[in-house]
């Protein structure tokens, strides 16, 4: 049995196709369709329900200490009001999850998880908790809405009066008022482009949704739905947990070692990544050259011989070809290396280009 | 929902339409479009090939997903319309132009749905 989010009724107003995800009901696309809700993320403004998303608090005079312990990055440099990006990983290295951290003060935190990991997460969190700290499972009392696209600024300051908006990427203020619904506003999003992301009391979660629509009309906003957000976020060349890693799959090995801090005395998954050492596969980024679209799954090969395997991979609105992730022997991984990927059989030609596909103009 | 008089329906929303020479066109109905959403490729059968009715003929992909083209009658591929290899668009904008092959020694017309009654297994579902 599927929850609805708070903007249930408001995805089916929009005319919203709704399919399950993540034991939510969540709108795939409107009308518009994908193609048009990615291009005007890309050039204007869109706006995606993700009130699936997990909130954990993790508060107490030993709240750093436990952070430091649970997440692979280092959080000791981090100031008030700044998030941080994190993977969280298993004694092995595998990983648990990827998530954001919210900095209010040394004794504050919240912790931003994905929807389909969030009770597993908060077991294993509560399971490895030391000293004084209390880690509650806020979820159900968040809606999150996001933002997107070069025009969000402009779009979300007319409602916010003469209130300062963060503007830093990934640094965040609480609470702001947007037309006057006390939200939490931060620089983050998951679509490659400049944009917000805000948290609301799930029942202020429509009026705060119209209010946005109807503030960025003029600008170009639509709401957008979980293909946009797919197709954003891969040719943004953003990893999503359960394709670019999982619990096999560690975070140096997909690409983000520089999101684990090894010179840190400790954390979960420390000794694990010492004892894999160096890694022998890499996620890499690929051009399909040839005709069709690799989706994740397909095995990938160079010279005749498998070397891995697509996590990701689709036709990307904005640049115009299809692209996938994969995960490559790191022999193949050079940029310019010329694969071929097995697509239900039929083997279709594609090159290994650098990460990420798009990049939004400074 | 267009649902054109002039042209026949299989259940999996594929249509049919019998050209003078006795070949017959077969596309995506304008359910079948909708339903996918924006098409980006199209991956057609070879010339030659023959199917019977029901089996996968080819595949069209959306952003989303792929998905497959069941032959709505039996017949042998005499010719594919190559224009939509470059815009598989087509097929969302004019559903009933975008013919994807051309059937020949075509049986089982007789068995697909005309346009009322397709309408009717649409709403039924």
């Amino acid at each position: 049995m599927e929850m609805k989010t708070p903007l249930y009724d408001c995805h089916v107003a929009c005319g919203g196709k709704i399919v399950p995800f993540a034991g939510y009901l969540l709108p795939v696309q409107y009308p518009t369709g994908v193609i048009a809700e990615h291009m005007a993320v890309r050039s204007q403004a869109g706006l995606f329900d993700v009130s699936h998303m997990g909130e954990v608090m993790i508060t107490g005079p030993d709240a750093f200490a436990n952070i430091q312990n649970l997440f692979t990055n280092d959080f000791t440099s981090m100031t008030d009001g700044k998030v941080r990006y994190s993977p969280m990983c298993y004694e092995d290295g595998g990983v648990v999850d990827d998530l954001i951290v919210y900095r209010y003060n040394q004794e504050k935190y919240l912790v931003v998880v994905n929807a389909s990991n969030r009770h597993k997460d908060v077991e294993w969190m509560k399971a490895h908790l030391s000293g004084d700290v209390t880690l509650e499972d806020i979820s159900d009392r968040v809606a999150q809405i996001a933002l997107q696209g070069p025009a969000s600024a402009k779009i979300l300051s007319k409602l916010t009066g003469d209130q300062e908006l963060p503007t830093k990427f990934y640094t965040f203020k609480d609470p702001i008022l947007v037309d006057g619904i006390s939200c939490i506003v931060s620089t983050t999003g998951y679509t490659g482009e400049n944009g917000y992301e805000c948290y609301c009391d799930p029942a202020d979660a429509p009026k705060l949704w119209n209010a946005l629509l109807e503030a960025g009309k003029e600008d170009g906003l639509i709401p957008c739905g979980l293909g946009a957000r797919d197709t954003l976020r891969l040719e943004a060349a953003m990893p999503l947990y359960g394709h670019e890693m999982d619990e096999t799959i560690t975070p140096v090995e997909t690409g983000l070692g520089s999101y684990v801090k090894m010179a840190k005395p400790d954390f979960i998954g420390k000794k694990g990544l010492e004892e894999k050492g160096d890694p022998q596969r890499a996620r890499v980024g690929l051009k399909i050259t040839g005709r069709g679209i690799a989706r994740e799954h397909c095995d990938v090969y160079a010279d005749g011989q498998k070397i891995g395997h697509t996590t990701s991979g689709t036709h990307c609105p904005f640049l115009g070809y299809a692209i996938a992730m994969a995960l490559v022997d790191l022999a193949h991984s050079a940029v310019g290396t010329s694969v071929e990927i097995d697509v239900r059989g039929r083997k279709i030609a594609a090159e290994v280009v650098p990460l990420p596909f798009y990049k939004k103009s400074k | 929902m267009n649902t054109p008089k002039e042209f026949l329906y299989s259940k999996s929303h594929e249509w049919a339409k019998k050209l003078d020479d006795g070949s017959v066109l077969v596309g995506l109905s304008d359910k079948a479009q909708n339903d996918l959403g924006d098409l980006v490729f199209v991956n057609l059968p070879a010339v030659g090939d023959s199917f019977s009715a029901g089996d996968t003929m080819c595949d069209v992909e959306s952003v989303k997903a792929v998905s497959d083209v069941y032959a709505p009658v039996s017949g042998t591929v005499a010719e594919v319309n190559e224009m939509l290899l470059d815009t598989p668009e087509a097929i969302n904008k004019e559903p009933y132009e975008a013919w994807l092959v051309k059937l020949t020694d075509v049986s089982g017309l007789e068995d697909l749905l005309d346009a009322d009654a397709y309408i009717a297994v649409c709403e039924e579902e």
